[in-house]
């Protein structure tokens, strides 16, 4: 067992899982997410939800913790051993099959881990811009008013536009993402391989038109 | 014909290397690149100047000894086909070709367009095979292999060990060169009892050689001159997979 | 003298078990002590220096290229001949034997030959257990397929790539020897010298291509698996780097050399393009099954293929052979494809047409892309030319030499503790080898010949204290770098390549498919003149100290130099023509090749006397006592 930690092979399936895992999350949060086009009702009721799960939401939170830990940590040492394979570069190099989302895995890796502590910040601890929290706001009936949060988070085109840009990072990463878990997963034959590429990709488009269409409507004054 | 050549020219592992400008004069779209260089090379003997020094052997595409990044492209432009095997037809007059050697930091370079790629012998080495000994085998016909299970396995053990794959790689990942060798030999029965240990042994000595991660970049499979596919590496991946389960089952024993 | 190859007697299908059993072992403790040098790791080489690593014995193994998996090996491409009978269409070991004798126009030993067709049996098993894919039918049994000069199916093959997966087979086994610390890999190293301490073989001299040193290895033993000399014709479907230099260095330091002139001429590659042509490509020759052959009646005609109309081409195999028409004999193929190009009717500069319009008629293109697919797409990367459009165009090519240094039943040379195996040794093929049986040779010698032989001469041996300061080997290292040093310093006009380009010429035209015995004289004149040249007009950049790829094959033209007159010689003196060597002197009526059993049915050994110094010849006569000789006729 202990080769998974350290085996070339080993640690790619760690990176699989816990990536799995997080793009699991990614579209719970979606759907979650989606429901603040249903009005205040909607997302502040499952936000009540959630937070009457108690403890479980919280072993949900350390699970998470470790997940985007690994996958961090292991993401930055495989590419650090990677980049020392490959010292020297090729004064003329054409890429055939590689794509810029494949070969910025890194880069977007760390701007959503960037952006992942600032949203944290943001609406789960409300550090930055506190006189919106849902701590302090409460709706008619008393609950939690995450609708509003949101609705003055992303009044502010800034606020807007970097997530806008962190969503663009998690498409990039989850096009090149996903298909490969099922690569290093084995998960993929001759006949799969395309396919598998596909949907990666389209699955990548949607969570990310999904997420933007959040600030979007609330940009565009559709959700208010 | 008449071509540009921007040729990778080092005297030594731990020499500065540097492109040189050559003008390749009268080629012939007959030639093989390997015979303009050859060309090149003679007018260069004559001129009192040093020869290029690449690897060759065979000339038929099969021994695995060329070695060269054309434009970019491990063996070239043409499509599985390897430096010795790309004729000149595939260029156009007055053409610029960069050429330049295997590049990772497990295949240093001996001189010019050589590289020393013993890794990938090591890598064998470690467990690329079925430890049978001369004799006391059983017949031929003795085990049966499903023609599905022995093409498979043919088809991944085409490779010709050259390390296209390793120079194509952003991340100089000897990924494909050693799954190809760990499907063969996981395909066929014979080769199965081994299975386990080798998938561990083999990834093990890739990255005790300083060959990178893959990343599935699927590079290789594009660069490969023997069609080698990426869908091999799944299932070196599975291979890993099942070693593992089988690993943590005999300690629970 | 009159040579001994020290046949067991007894009946044909005991001589081997009994010879075994009489055969010296060594104690297994006392193995390790034993040492034993491979040069060359192509099928034999590599077998042999994983068989005797396994069994205990230190290995040192070298070879030029940078991996052992890379010698030359690995570009067979048909298959491997086995007496398994599992078709069950009446093959046996008897047939197999019988095959290869005839095959080999009767100028091999009955024992060896039969030897060899016991033990293909036990590579297939040994191959099979080691992993290499050969096709399977769909019931999951090995499959055959037939191959020339022979009535019944026996050939395994894996795809177009057979050499290469027995290749990698042999290799891997090689490989498990090197982890297990029984073998040591020496690899762009290459041969220069064998030393002899008191006649006996007792290590090599070595040049280290990456820094240019110069190195010396003792051992018990050294097996010489160095392959053929087909590239004394510079064009060839050899390696590049194939070479003569190690065996015949054996031969300037005494060994024997056999047979010299039986070399095997390809009828199906692919023709010359030019003067910057450096190698020849085979293409399988089961293309002759579908492919009619000709060339246009008319001479030098310049129009393209397929303006020419039917009446005006001439199917020259089917004309002069009717019966077996586009499927005669290599050497017959060959002999008339050169006559009609010499004549000036071939086609289109170079080569005779190879005709696939009727078969894509009949079967359709399907079909034959099927059939053939991957040669047509291999055919098409190399001329640019496509052949469901147009014909392709063959012609022959240097491809195999049967001759080799001479061995004994054991695969000793007449130097003790000097062994030679597979294409390097002149032992089993006669004047001809036959299709899919040069993989079973080199197989047989290196897993299931040479782990018994050997330790009969060690077992009389007393392992050597390694000592490369003996005088022997100071000598060797001293002449080696004086060899080198006297190439570097001549610093003519002319590159190696034009003069071995220019031997090519030589030894094709007057050396080659058809010779006579004035062609030959004309080529004893000619190459000592080269030669001489050679060693006042050549131009060598660079130093010795040094990857020098230059020097490297300096080295081996000069010695191909002096060893294309040895063959010239072989030529010239022997006056018949059998297998790959023909005479145009010696044919019948009908242009077959003409045997002379009363005065010829002998090995020709031919010992150094010095470069200016005629060879002296040695006879092995050779007694067939379990076969018929009978003239070949594929009228």
């Amino acid at each position: 067992m202990l080769l998974l930690f350290k085996n070339t092979v080993g640690r790619k399936i760690v990176m699989a899982v816990t990536g799995l895992l997080m793009f699991g999350f990614i579209i719970g949060h979606l759907l979650g997410n989606t429901t603040i086009f249903t009005g205040p009702d909607g997302i502040n009721a499952y936000a009540e939800k959630l937070r009457n799960l108690g403890p479980l939401i919280w072993i949900m939170r350390v699970i998470m913790l470790v997940m985007v830990s690994l996958h961090v940590f292991f993401g930055v040492q495989i590419t650090l051993e990677d980049n020392a394979a490959k010292p020297g570069s090729y004064a003329m190099k054409r890429n055939l099959r590689s794509t810029f989302a494949s070969r910025s895995m890194i880069w977007t890796g760390l701007l959503i881990a960037g952006y992942l502590i600032y949203h944290l910040l943001q609406f789960t601890f409300h550090v930055i811009n506190p006189e919106i929290s849902s701590m302090k706001n409460f709706d008619s009936l008393g609950r939690h008013d995450v609708f509003s949060m949101l609705v003055h988070g992303f009044q502010s085109v800034l606020v807007s536009s970097v997530y806008i840009a962190a969503m663009i990072a998690v498409a990039l990463h989850l096009a090149h993402g996903i298909q490969s878990l099922f690569q290093t997963l084995g998960l993929n034959n001759d006949s799969s391989l395309p396919a598998i590429e596909k949907a990666g990709l389209i699955t990548a488009v949607i969570l990310f038109l999904g997420y933007v269409s959040i600030p979007a409507a609330i940009l565009a004054g559709i959700v208010k | 014909m008449d071509l540009i050549l921007f040729v990778w020219r080092q005297k030594g592992p731990d020499e500065k290397g540097l492109l040189e400008q050559f003008a390749a004069k009268d080629i012939s779209p007959e030639m093989s690149f390997l015979e303009m260089l050859d060309t090149v090379n003679e007018g260069l003997i004559k001129a009192a100047k040093e020869p290029i020094a690449f690897d060759h052997d065979c000339r038929e595409g099969i021994c695995g000894m060329c070695s060269q990044v054309i434009n970019g492209v491990p063996h070239g432009p043409q499509e599985k086909t390897t430096v010795c095997q790309l004729h000149m037809r595939n260029f156009k007059d007055g053409d610029s070709i960069y050429i330049e050697p295997w590049r990772a930091r497990a295949f240093p370079v001996i001189k010019d367009l050589i590289v020393d790629r013993s890794a990938l012998d090591r890598i064998i080495q470690a467990g690329g095979y079925i430890s049978v000994h001369t004799g006391g085998v059983p017949d031929a016909n003795a085990v049966l292999i499903s023609k599905d299970n022995a093409d498979t396995a043919m088809d991944a053990s085409e490779c010709i060990g050259c390390g296209a794959c390793v120079a194509a790689c952003p991340n100089g990942s000897a990924m494909l060169f050693t799954a190809a060798k760990v499907t063969h030999l996981a395909m066929l029965p014979q080769g199965q009892i081994e299975a386990a240990r080798r998938v561990c042994i083999m990834t093990e000595a890739m990255m005790k050689e300083g060959f990178g991660n893959c990343s599935n970049h699927y590079e290789c499979q594009a660069a490969c001159p023997k069609g080698i596919r990426v869908q091999f590496i799944a299932k070196l991946n599975r291979e890993f997979i099942k070693a593992q389960i089988k690993d943590s089952g005999k300690r629970n024993q | 003298m009159i040579l001994n190859g020290k046949c067991p007697s007894g009946p044909l299908s005991e001589k081997w078990d009994r010879h075994r059993h009489e055969l010296k072992l060594v104690n297994p403790a006392n193995k390790r002590k034993y040492r034993i040098i491979a040069v060359g790791t192509g099928l034999a080489g590599a077998s042999a220096a994983a068989t005797l690593g396994e069994l205990g014995y230190n290995v040192e193994a070298f070879c030029y290229q940078d991996s052992p998996r890379r010698g030359h090996s690995i570009a067979a491409q048909g298959g491997i001949n086995a007496a398994k009978n599992y078709p069950n269409d009446g093959d046996s070991i008897f047939r197999l034997f019988h095959d290869t004798i005839k095959g080999g126009d009767f100028r091999a030993r009955e024992a060896n030959v039969y030897r060899l067709a016991m033990l293909s049996n036990n590579i297939i098993d040994q191959c099979v257990a080691q992993g290499v894919p050969f096709a399977r039918d769909y019931a999951g049994y090995l499959d055959n397929r037939s191959f020339g000069g022979a009535q019944v199916s026996r050939t395994f093959y894996a795809r177009g790539q057979t050499g290469q997966q027995l290749l990698l087979g042999a290799y891997g086994a090689l490989s498990r020897q090197v982890k297990a610390g029984s073998v040591r890999l020496h690899p762009r190293t290459e041969i220069l010298d064998i030393v002899l301490i008191d006649r006996e073989a007792k290590g090599i001299t070595v040049r280290d291509l990456v820094t240019g040193r110069i190195d010396c290895y003792t051992a018990d033993a050294i097996c010489l698996c160095t392959g053929g000399y087909a590239n004394v014709f510079y064009l060839s479907t050899n390696a590049m780097g194939s070479n003569v230099t190690a065996t015949y260095r054996a031969y300037k330091k005494g060994a024997f050399f056999a047979n010299p002139c039986f070399t095997q001429i390809h009828p199906t590659c692919i023709p010359v393009s030019g003067d910057h042509q450096s190698k020849l490509t085979l293409m399988s020759e089961s293309l002759r099954n579908d492919g009619r052959v000709w060339v246009p009646k008319m001479k030098s005609d310049k129009r393209s293929a397929h303006e020419i109309p039917e009446a005006e081409r001439d199917y020259f195999l089917e004309r002069k052979y009717p019966s077996y028409g586009n499927l005669a004999p290599r050497d017959i193929a060959s002999r008339a494809a050169k006559e009609v190009c010499d004549e000036g009717f071939g086609a289109g500069g170079s080569g005779v047409y190879l005709d696939f319009a009727d078969s894509l008629h009949r079967l359709g293109e399907d079909k034959v892309r099927e059939l053939y697919g991957n040669l047509f797409d291999m055919y098409e990367k190399i001329t640019g030319e496509n052949a469901y459009k147009q014909p392709m165009r063959i012609y022959p090519a240097p491809h195999y030499t049967m001759g080799g240094l001479w061995v004994d039943y054991n695969l000793q040379s007449n130097i003790p503790g000097l062994f030679v195996l597979g294409e390097a040794n002149f032992s089993d093929h006669g004047a001809n080898r036959l299709g899919a049986s040069a993989l079973m040779q080199g197989l047989a010698d290196g897993y299931f010949v040479i782990p018994y032989t050997i330790a009969d001469h060690l077992a009389h041996t007393t392992p050597v204290k390694a000592d490369t300061e003996h005088s022997e080997f100071r000598k060797s290292r001293e002449d080696v770098e004086a060899f080198a040093k006297k190439l570097l310093s001549v610093n003519g006009r002319k590159t190696v390549n034009e003069f071995h380009r220019e031997l090519g010429k030589i030894m094709w035209e007057h050396v080659g498919m058809a010779r006579s015995e004035e062609s030959l004289k004309q080529a004893l004149k000619q190459i000592p003149a080269l030669r001489d040249e050679f060693w006042e007009n050549v131009r060598i950049p660079g130093s010795g100290s040094e990857l020098n790829q230059e020097l490297e094959k300096a080295g081996r033209v000069a010695d191909f130099l002096e060893f294309a007159e040895l063959m010239a010689r072989d030529a010239l003196h022997r006056n018949e023509s059998c297998g790959g060597h023909f005479r145009t002197e010696y044919q019948m009526p009908d242009g077959e090749a003409k045997r002379d059993d009363e005065n010829y049915c002998y090995v020709a050994a031919w010992e150094f006397k010095g470069v200016d110094n005629e060879p002296e010849l040695h006879k092995e006569p050779l007694k067939f006592e379990n076969v018929e000789l009978a003239v070949r006729s594929y009228k």
